[in-house]
């Protein structure tokens, strides 16, 4: 089985090293394939940029997403931009401070994480990415939170380990609540 | 001889073509880069830059790509196992100095992360477009070996290869990547060392008295010394005889061209690398390399699907181009379909080396993205009739 | 000629050049033209190279295209004749691949400052430990004689057939501003004075710079109707002013005007290498692995 996998949202936002984390977790630690492609502008920030990742059992020859299964958009010019191209049966998580949700399509799920917020009350903005890595592993389970956390630990500078494996339990546990949530609201 | 342990960066990583292309270098026994920052190659170098200091080897920015080439080609004879790394507009600034290397014979890689182009094209986006410069870039007469990785694994394992050509045959080797394999991050597992075979430099034995530096044996590559060895060797990218010396005739172009040549040519068999599938009972074969193979591949699988046996067959070794296989082959099938991001550039060689006996059909594209895989599977289609 | 005449010329033809030693004499005669200065710099060359005591072993000499680029091939060192305008590039791989080479560039102005002037500047800069010799006759010689960045206004050429306008450069002033630690200027006439410098050059750490003017006489010498290259070593007698530390600014060179020659930089500066192995050494700690030069393979 394939999973295509989008992270999207502009440039100095981490989204490129959020993409990598998805793969090596899968590569290296899950024991699956995984290929990571990019897209961004010649801006190094301020640019929409999105990462692609193809997950899978088997090994991957052609290297592209074509339809997503699971898009996270972390603004709202990226949300605009690859929404549209989303699975009907997919998965969407977004930064529901950084994106208004425009009208819903077909079966698509969607999950909220104020990310950046919540990276900004541990007092490091910058880890909204890894936040947003602890919520959708726990949403989507494309990745164990095992493998996430060791990829996480060794793509990270030494010093700031310990801040990145906050911010992932961080958005783990939120992606944990949401799911409860959801299996209820479901009953 | 094997590969220097404290080079080799053994273990399982994620990398991308371009920093897998560089512990590929590494583990080469690569001690010499010099490099130009140009898009999309420039990872190459930030990770030589990184890592040199840690193994024992000189980056060095240089203020163009011309500088770049004569500084390795200057390295080679030196001693070094040097390297450059470029894209487009870089690797044409390059071209003089390829020749240089080419003429002085001097052992050293040359990887090209290919872009958009013409002119600075597209800086971000890939291309396939080089794939005749490469070949026929510099001026006069020369033959050369250039490889086409299509994963970033294989980025590593081709870079080492480059090496290991470079010393055996003694002349530039390119390494002709894409933008989306140099961009592509993928598992690479990069072996113990004693797992990499390393060709050594043809270092001479002969006395300074008895040695002629461009004097050569059956394979017609003469062995090397390195400036210092007390050789107090000429060498120039005039035209020479077996001493180095200049000589302004039509006799000693012959013989020296010649042997540039024929150095290469006469073990062409011996050069072919190719991953082959299917191509034994095919009625199309979909030739391609890079990037542009791994898109073919759903193509091939819908039209397999479909009952069309359709065979894939991968340049690794894009030059010499493998004219034989494509020949064996061409009497046997009903069409080539060459896939590649230009508007026609090897497919000139499928053509060339079909002499006939069968069609060939491009399916080209300027670059910036990869085809659409349904533009290849109607080729494909259209071949098989 | 009596047999004793006879015998005595026979001893003078076939007594050895001082500098045959130094010198690929298989490959003499050389193309240089009669009363052109090259071979007078190289002989002033080869006496610094043996009064610098550098082992001979140990030095490579690389050229560029032009008639000074054919240095390399005639004298006996590791020499490399690469393209044009790349010497210092060449000899800058060559040099940091083997560190313990002193490297030489010998080449022309429209090689190293024309066609090849960025690197010039940037090794200057880097203070890239070459020793940098460049040959300046005002004119592209090799290839008929065309207009160069170092012509004299109105000086004429081939491609300046009414005189060339444009400002060429005052190459000390170039060096020094880039970072040179050694700068010199002479002229093919001042031998002695020649040799002295180029063996304090040779001998200095970093980038050192020796600028030698030159005699064209084939081609700037008549094209500008300055007689023979004999007439431009007694300009250069007559007009040529030894200025040690001039202030370099005030180093132009007009046509047919005064020549301000001498010493004008010796400093001291860490050079490439050694500016590169400590500042690393200083991040990387025990970390540093420093590249000391090739390891045969056998």
């Amino acid at each position: 089985m394939m999973t295509e996998i989008r992270i999207s949202g502009y440039g100095g936002q981490g989204i490129i090293r959020c993409g990598y984390i998805i793969g090596k977790a899968t590569s290296l630690y899950d024991n699956k394939y995984a290929t990571l492609t990019q897209s961004f502008g010649p801006e190094a920030r301020g640019s929409a940029c999105s990462a692609q990742v193809l997950v899978s059992e088997d090994k991957i020859l052609y290297p592209y997403v074509t339809l997503p299964h699971i898009l996270v958009a972390m603004s709202q010019e990226a949300y605009t931009k690859f929404s549209p191209n989303l699975d009907l049966n997919g998965i969407l998580i977004i930064d529901d401070d950084l994106v208004t949700l425009q009208e819903a399509r077909g079966n698509i799920k969607t999950y909220a994480i104020p990310s950046t917020r919540l990276a900004e009350e541990m007092g490091a903005k910058i880890v909204a990415n890894i936040v947003m890595l602890g919520f959708f592993t726990a949403i989507t389970g494309v990745i164990t939170p095992e493998a996430a956390k060791k990829a996480v630990s060794d793509s990270v500078p030494q010093r700031l380990v310990d801040l990145n494996l906050r911010a992932f339990e961080k958005g783990f546990k939120f992606g944990q609540e949401v799911k409860e949530v959801s299996k209820v609201e479901k009953v | 001889m094997k590969a220097d342990p404290k080079r080799v960066l053994t273990g399982a990583h994620y990398l991308d073509g371009d920093h897998a292309a560089a512990e590929g270098a590494l583990a080469a026994g690569c001690t010499f880069v010099a490099g130009y920052p140009i898009t999309p190659s420039t990872e190459v170098v930030e990770r030589m830059a990184e890592r040199f200091p840690r193994v024992g080897g000189v980056f060095i920015q240089m203020e163009d790509e011309l500088g770049s080439m004569a500084a390795v080609v200057g390295a080679a004879w030196g001693g070094s196992k040097a390297m450059t790394v470029t894209s487009g507009p870089g690797f044409s600034l390059m071209m003089e100095n390829i020749g240089l290397a080419c003429m002085m014979e001097a052992p050293c890689v040359v990887v090209n992360v290919q872009r958009g182009g013409p002119s600075t094209g597209l800086p971000t986006l890939p291309g396939q477009a080089d794939m005749m410069q490469a070949k026929w870039g510099s001026h006069g007469d020369y033959e050369l070996i250039a490889l086409s990785p299509n994963s970033p694994q294989e980025c590593f394992w081709a870079t080492i290869k480059a090496f290991n050509l470079s010393e055996r045959f003694r002349v530039p080797v390119l390494v002709m990547m894409d933008e989306c394999v140099g961009h592509m991050t993928e598992k690479v597992v990069i072996p113990e060392a004693d797992q990499i075979e390393l060709y050594p430099r043809r270092y001479t034995k002969l006395s300074p008295e008895e040695y002629l530096p461009f004097k050569t044996g059956k394979d017609l590559v003469p062995e090397m010394i390195k400036a210092g060895d007390g050789y107090k060797i000429h060498v120039t990218g005039l035209t020479h005889d077996e001493r180095g010396y200049p000589v302004m005739t039509w006799e000693a172009q012959e013989k020296l061209v010649r042997r540039l040549i024929e150095k290469i040519r006469l073990f062409k068999d011996e050069l072919v690398d190719v991953e082959e599938e299917q191509t034994d009972n095919a009625d199309v074969v979909v030739v391609s390399y890079g990037i542009s193979s791994r898109v073919s591949i759903p193509a091939i699988q819908k039209a397999r699907k479909e009952g069309i046996k359709v065979g894939y067959l991968r340049l690794i070794i894009a030059w010499p181009f493998p004219e034989k296989k494509i020949y064996e082959l061409a009497q046997k099938i009903k069409g080539f379909v060459v896939v590649e991001m230009n508007y026609g550039q090897m497919v000139l060689e499928v053509e060339r080396a079909t002499k006939g006996k069968t069609k060939t059909i491009l399916v080209p594209h300027g670059g910036g993205w990869v085809h659409e895989p349904e533009d290849i599977y109607k080729a494909i289609k259209e071949a098989a009739k | 000629m009596s047999e004793v005449q006879l015998k005595k010329k026979k001893e003078e033809l076939e007594e050895e050049h001082p500098m045959e030693h130094l010198l690929r004499m298989e490959r003499m005669p050389h193309i240089w033209c009669p009363t052109c200065g090259i071979g007078t710099a190289v002989t002033a060359f080869l006496m610094a190279l043996e009064k610098s005591q550098i082992p001979l072993k140990d030095t490579a000499i690389v050229s560029g295209i032009g008639c000074t680029g054919r240095v390399a091939g005639y004298v006996k060192l590791d020499s490399f004749h690469s393209t044009h305008g790349r010497a210092i590039p060449f000899a800058t791989g060559l040099k940091l691949a083997n560190p313990k080479l002193k490297v030489v560039v010998f080449s022309g102005d429209g090689d190293i400052i024309g066609i090849g002037g960025n690197h010039f500047l940037h090794a200057a800069r880097r203070n890239m430990d070459l020793t940098v010799v460049c040959v300046n006759n005002f004119i592209y010689a090799m290839t008929g004689g065309q207009c160069a960045a170092t012509t004299p206004i109105t000086a004429n050429t081939s491609t300046s057939p009414y005189g060339n306008f444009e400002q060429p450069f005052n190459l000390p002033y170039l060096a020094a501003s880039c970072g040179a630690v050694y700068v010199a200027r002479w002229t093919a006439l001042d031998v002695r004075r020649l040799a002295k410098s180029l063996t304090e050059a040779l001998q200095k750490k970093g980038f050192s710079f020796v600028e030698i003017i030159c005699p064209c006489s084939t081609l700037y010498a008549r094209r500008n109707r300055l007689g023979t290259g004999l007439d431009l070593m007694k300009f250069y007698h007559d007009n040529s002013v030894i200025k040690h530390g001039a202030d370099l600014s005030e180093l132009d060179i007009g046509f047919q005007s005064k020549i301000v020659v001498g010493k004008f930089i010796d400093r001291e500066r860490p050079t490439f290498i050694e500016g590169v192995n400590q500042g690393l050494r200083g991040v990387l700690k025990e970390k540093f692995v420093e590249y000391g030069g090739p390891i045969d393979d056998d």
